[in-house]
């Protein structure tokens, strides 16, 4: 095992650099923190920091340089040494560091009880120790008396003071060798000698040290130091040293430094018997000066993993998600195989195997993997020929490419959305599972029907919008008539595994229901059902689950509910007289067809397309994340790439409409459209949910959409939208799809996703802006945006604030949206394409977000009157909201 | 029983099972719809300013509804209650005008209280006994982060300003009753090191010693806390203190809270603990979560594995209590797992060597 060295910063420390003890000194702290920045990203593992200078108040420039770096999160995200020989500078340190810093150093040099005083304080602070080889003596330099020096204060911390001793680092001081003084020659070997000691007889202390002493006789000649460096800690590391202050980024890799210089500085380090005429300290000051001109080594070239056999090339391709080689790759292991399929089942699936563990391991991050699964799909399209060409033989021969199973896939009938799905199946495709994917919109019958020809062993439902886990009930009620005997799994946005448990498991008995939450649980959920062995346990924990949770929902929410009558009565108040409604710029409808979208580029919302690859994390800060800051950076620059492609090739056309109407709310919860200006023609009717959860304090009402449009005599209108950016993207994602790339299908996907949500954004400011006019010196940034600071809102029917869907029918008719964008509606109220937003527009101040929550039966009952239809349609519509199970 | 005897028994109910704490405090308090001269009472009448919001002064004139409440979350089967004494620190109350004496008060004060309805539970109850935590929480100022959008590095408050305040409600709480201490919402790590070398230097000074529970909080989705650190980080830089529990509380419900307990299970060689909101608050500032929610999440955790004490933060009622009660009851504690030992710091990332 390659021992690990932690390597410090020395850079921010006034008594090695000049640059920084001059920038310190001025006072030019932004410049100071830049030296630290530097170190970090050059790989420092931890800093030091030390202003013991004389010239400066120590303990007021580590206050202020801490408290500065603790706002530089790049910088602050390692912990820090406070290096000081004053302990009253350590202190100030320690009072500014909420992380765990080390302290650099306390020693025995004034006695044991100030050692002890000053240690005890390190643990109450919460610090780990440097503890200088130094007594009441003086500093240790042979081997022997470090040894000692740091077995005694060891004892007296972790047998005295109750030091953790992982929290101890001892420093048995290095100092400079090849001084011409000839007791100063074995100077390197006491120190590796005691290291080697200490890290066997004293249990967990660590070892740390000022490397640069050891060469401190060759300064001005870098080179030939930085040799002395790298040999002089080739075996301290070696010994055990764990740690050192050392500019590690200019140290020459030990075995490239020519031979000649590494030997003279070997016998100079090692203290060897000397080898030529002149003492090993002489031989190296005669031949120094050689290599003091010496360039740094050239870059080396990052294709070194070309260099090995194939079936390393193959893993590294797909662990890294490289294509460039990888049909050249594939037809060499083709060569070498006695059958193409030996490829799939030998070094591909080996790949994918490391791949899928690192996955599992959280060391991947899905865009990876799904690069990953690109990959393996045109190694595995480059085989098929040959694979096809061999087929009749081998199926003579009885053999065949075995899957682990097979799934089919859908979205449910009405729903269109499908990234989550593709994403599942694009992991279990990685895990070596046959995946059928029926696509979206797809109906009950077909489903069945399409599972039954296959014969899969499993069927999975995805769906994003509530109507769709009806539908999902009813596919699972389908399965149990008709005999399935296979496992029915659920996913997707809307879909929780309350409701799974409540509504569909019930549904179906002849195996289990699963309700898988992300696509990072598929693959075990998976693998479980498929386990004959794994199986029983697996359905039984999950039906007691399922059980638990059904009986915590039965036993509901107990939380009292107004009837609608009062919830009516502490309606939202507006004064409309105070703030009157103000008349938009036009009446009608206004079409934007096609939009611009390169205005929409700046408008998108990035935080949604990364936890759309289940990356959580807020932008810009997750480019940076500790954990998925790569994976995600990685992403980001692909999608910033796609978008170019996107706007300047033109993939997509982004469509819209806008309306407004004179509009008043009736007393029933309705708001009520007019033809024009008299008022007296209603063309179509909005009708709203009021909310009925007990409001009880003063300032808290039971708020509904109407609440924010006057009543009747008050003149007030309303507006409408609808737009999509995702005219072509079925087209672009199919023909990704058809080359094996389902990363760069969900990728398009994704990105018109985000460009319709634009959309939505972009038209909105407009509105206020112009269109309608009310918030004409409106002038909010892209956050404030995000973060919905502006006047009015947009509601989107089937969201909280009306979560009945169907009322964009109303929508889309009064916008003849179908034919001004291109735009529909399917039978369960998804809009196609599926890159679409629509809602109203309220323009009053007073209007806010809210949700409806759920409602009684009350409501219902009056929701269904004023709708047309029967209750039990209206309660189908509802469902998610209900307050009370339906008979 | 003795303090000594409680403080054994909590940790032997430790071992046992999965012990519970209360819920919010502030909403329960909200729903009595008190007014200034509630807050007021007779002591501060003629107080300068506004004295209504300042929940903790109702240790000293509405205590009759603190203790209502204290027994409202034990009877809901809360194993360990709260004192009402979240921002009971000179700096906190600075913004009531109220002195170092009334802080002792409502601290010392808060103490008793939450002891004595303790006490008329553990009298019902003795198979169940029943604990007061003192509740530090992190103060309106902080040690870590700039004051100043000008100035990265000012601060309003000193670390030794903090450490005062931390010492003199650390000191009150104990002589007060209570069986151990609870610093918790903790936005900056580094507030929380005073308090911890508070409690520290006053043991040395020969205060009893109690044991100490560590709640951070995660304050998004980023995964970190208002300071910045990460879970891993937050454990490296307390554990000094060899904390009876740590932990996360506030600002995210269960199901956005889950990851960041599942790391600090992963990696605290002591007990672990959790109260998250009643969800994420909705449009109205008001959270949702119904209890049967909140405790079909905190049994999830506890059937994984994942945690030793539950309970409630904003938005959570005895309603909330009573029901994760009963779901984490006979669920086996998360069991302490052995960490190789190791040099373990911490930035706003953790740093390990083993």
């Amino acid at each position: 095992m390659t021992p690990t060295f932690i390597n410090i910063g020395e850079r921010t420390n006034v008594t090695g650099s000049a640059k920084f003890k001059k920038l310190i000194v001025a006072g030019d702290y932004a410049a100071a923190l830049d030296v630290a920045r530097q170190q970090v990203e050059a790989g420092a593992q931890v800093i030091d920091i030390n202003m013991d200078e004389g010239l400066l108040d120590a303990v007021v420039a580590m206050r202020t340089f801490l408290n500065l770096l603790a706002a530089e999160p790049d910088i602050a995200r390692v912990p820090v040494m406070i290096d000081s020989s004053k302990w009253e500078v350590i202190e100030a340190g320690l009072k500014c560091v909420q992380g765990k810093a080390i302290v650099n150093s306390i020693s025995m040099k004034e006695g044991e009880d100030i050692f002890r005083h000053h240690a005890r304080e390190c643990l109450k602070y919460g610090a780990a120790v440097v503890v200088m080889a130094f007594d009441e003596v003086g500093q240790a330099d042979t081997a022997a008396r470090k040894v000692e020096i740091c077995t005694r204060a060891y004892n007296i911390l972790v047998n005295e003071v109750g030091f953790p001793p992982e929290d101890i680092i001892f420093d048995p001081n290095i100092f400079a060798v090849a001084t011409g003084i000839e007791e100063h020659d074995n100077y390197a070997v006491d120190f590796i000698e005691a290291v080697r000691v200490i890290k066997t007889t004293l249990p967990y202390a660590r070892i740390s040290g000022g490397v640069s002493n050891v060469s401190f006789s060759f300064r001005g000649n870098e080179p030939v130091r930085r040799a002395i460096h790298s040999v002089f800690l080739y075996y301290a590391i070696r010994a055990g040293m764990d740690m050192g202050i050392v500019n590690a980024g200019d140290l020459p890799v030990y075995d490239d430094i020519d031979p000649e210089l590494r030997q003279a500085v070997e016998d100079v380090i090692l203290n060897r018997p000397q080898r030529h005429n002149v003492s090993n300290t002489e031989y190296l000051v005669d031949i120094a000066p050689k290599y003091k001109g010496e360039k740094g080594q050239a870059q080396v070239v990052n294709l070194v993993w070309r260099e090995g056999p194939v079936a390393e090339r193959l893993k590294h391709a797909l662990v890294n998600g490289i294509t460039e080689f990888i049909e050249a790759d594939t037809e060499e292991a083709r060569q070498q195989a006695e059958r193409p399929l030996h490829v799939i089942e030998g070094p591909l699936m080996a790949g994918m195997n490391v791949v899928g563990d690192l996955f599992g391991a959280g060391k991947m991050f899905l865009p990876q993997v799904v690069k990953s699964a690109r990959v393996m799909k045109q190694a595995v399209a480059y085989l098929m020929p040959y694979m096809e060409a061999e087929k009749e033989a081998h199926v003579a021969a009885g053999g065949s490419y075995q899957a682990a199973g097979k799934i089919l896939m859908a979205t449910v009938k009405g729903d269109v959305h499908d990234i989550g799905k593709n994403i599942v199946g694009v992991v279990l495709q990685c895990n070596n599972y046959e995946v059928i994917d029926l696509g979206v919109m797809v109906p009950a019958d077909r489903i069945l029907a399409e599972a039954k020809e296959h014969k899969v062993d499993m069927i999975g439902l995805s769906g994003l919008i509530t109507p769709s886990l009806d539908e999902m009930v009813f596919v699972a009620r389908e399965m149990q008539r008709t005999g399935f005997e296979i496992p029915l799994l659920i996913g997707g946005a809307t879909t929780s595994k309350t409701h799974t448990a409540v509504k569909i498991e019930p549904g179906y008995h002849n195996d289990q229901v699963v309700y898988v939450l992300d696509a990072s649980r598929a693959v075990g959920v998976v693998s479980q059902l498929l386990s004959e062995t794994d199986k029983p346990k697996f359905v039984a924990d999950t039906k007691a689950d399922y059980d638990k949770v059904r009986a915590a929902y039965g036993r509901g929410d107990n939380k009292p509910r107004s009837d609608l009558a009062e919830a009516r009565s502490k309606h939202f108040p507006i004064d409309f007289a105070a703030e009157k409604p103000v008349a938009p710029s036009f009446l009608g409808l206004k079409t934007f067809s096609p939009y611009d979208l390169n205005d929409l580029a700046d408008h998108i919302d990035w935080t949604p397309f990364f936890s759309t690859w289940e990356l959580a994390g807020r932008f810009p800060d997750i480019l940076t994340d500790e954990i998925v800051g790569e994976a995600a950076t990685a992403l980001y620059a692909d999608a910033q790439e796609m978008l170019k492609r996107i706007l300047e090739e033109k993939w997509y056309t982004a469509s819209g409409v806008v309306g407004f109407w004179p509009a008043n709310a009736d007393e029933h919860d309705d708001i009520e459209v007019y033809a024009d200006e008299s008022r007296t023609d209603v063309i179509a009717k909005f009708h709203t949910l009021r909310q009925q959860m007990k409001k009880t304090r003063e300032g808290q009402y039971n708020t509904a959409l109407s609440d924010f449009i006057a009543p009747k005599g008050t003149p007030d209108w309303i507006g409408g939208f609808a737009v999509t950016a995702g005219h072509g993207e079925l087209e672009i994602a199919a023909k990704f799809k058809a080359q094996g790339d389902d990363y760069n299908a969900i990728l398009a996907t994704a990105l018109a996703d985000r460009l319709a949500e634009a959309f939505a954004e972009a038209l909105h400011k407009k509105v206020r802006r112009e269109l309608w006019g009310y918030a004409a010196d409106e002038a909010l940034g892209l956050e404030d945006l995000i973060g919905e600071k502006y006047q009015g809102i947009r509601p989107a029917p089937g969201y909280p604030a009306q979560p009945d869907h169907t009322e964009k029918w109303t929508l889309f008719d009064l916008l003849e949206a179908r034919s001004r964008t291109g735009m529909e509606l399917t039978e369960s109220l998804a809009m196609t394409p599926p890159a679409s937003v629509s809602g109203l527009y309220f323009a009053h101040p007073k209007a806010h977000y809210f949700g409806v929550g759920k409602i009684e039966k009350d409501q219902v009952e009056d929701y269904a009157r004023r709708k047309g239809w029967a209750v039990d349609e209206a309660e189908r519509w509802l469902s998610p909201i209900l307050n009370y199970i339906p008979s | 029983m003795t303090r000594a005897e409680r403080i054994a028994a909590l940790k032997a109910a430790a071992k046992e099972r999965i012990l519970v704490l209360d819920g919010s405090w502030g909403v329960m308090i909200q729903r009595r719809g008190l007014e200034e001269a509630d807050f007021l009472g007779e002591r501060f009448q003629g107080h300068k300013g506004q004295m209504k919001g300042n929940n903790d002064i109702l240790c000293l004139t509405r205590p009759d509804i603190i203790s209502d409440l204290h027994d409202a979350y034990y009877a809901a089967g809360a194993d360990i209650s709260e004192t009402n004494t979240f921002s009971a620190t000179t700096i906190a109350q600075d913004d009531y005008h109220l002195d170092a004496q009334a802080c002792w008060d409502i601290n010392f004060e808060g103490a008793r209280l939450a002891r004595e309805a303790a006490d008329r539970f553990t009298a019902k109850e003795p198979h169940k006994p029943r604990f007061a935590a003192g509740s530090i929480g992190p103060l309106n100022k902080m040690l870590s982060m700039s004051s100043d959008v000008n100035d990265p590095g000012a601060r309003l408050v000193t670390f030794d300003q903090v450490y005062e305040a931390y010492r003199q409600q650390i000191k009150a709480l104990n002589e007060g009753g209570v069986d151990l201490y609870l610093i918790e919402t903790i936005t900056d790590t580094l507030n929380c090191k005073a308090a911890l070398k508070a409690i520290m230097d006053l043991q040395d000074e020969g205060l009893e010693e109690l044991p100490i529970w560590i709640s951070g909080t995660i304050t998004d989705r980023s995964g970190r806390t208002l300071s910045g650190q990460t879970a891993e980080a937050f454990w490296n830089s307390v554990k000094h203190a060899k904390p009876f529990a740590v932990g996360f509380n506030c600002a995210l419900g269960a199901d956005l809270m889950r990851p960041h307990i599942a790391e600090l299970s992963r990696v605290a060689d002591t007990l672990v603990a959790a109260y998250p909101n009643a969800g994420l608050p909705n449009a109205m500032g008001q959270y949702d979560e119904q209890p049967h929610e909140t405790a079909h999440e905190l049994h999830e955790w506890a059937k994984d594995g994942i945690v030793n004490i539950v309970g409630g933060c904003c938005g959570t009622t005895p309603d909330h209590i009573q029901h994760v009660a009963e779901e984490v009851a006979g669920v086996p504690p998360r069991p302490i797992p052995e960490r190789p030992k190791g040099l373990r710091l911490a930035g706003l990332e953790p740093f390990e060597l083993i």
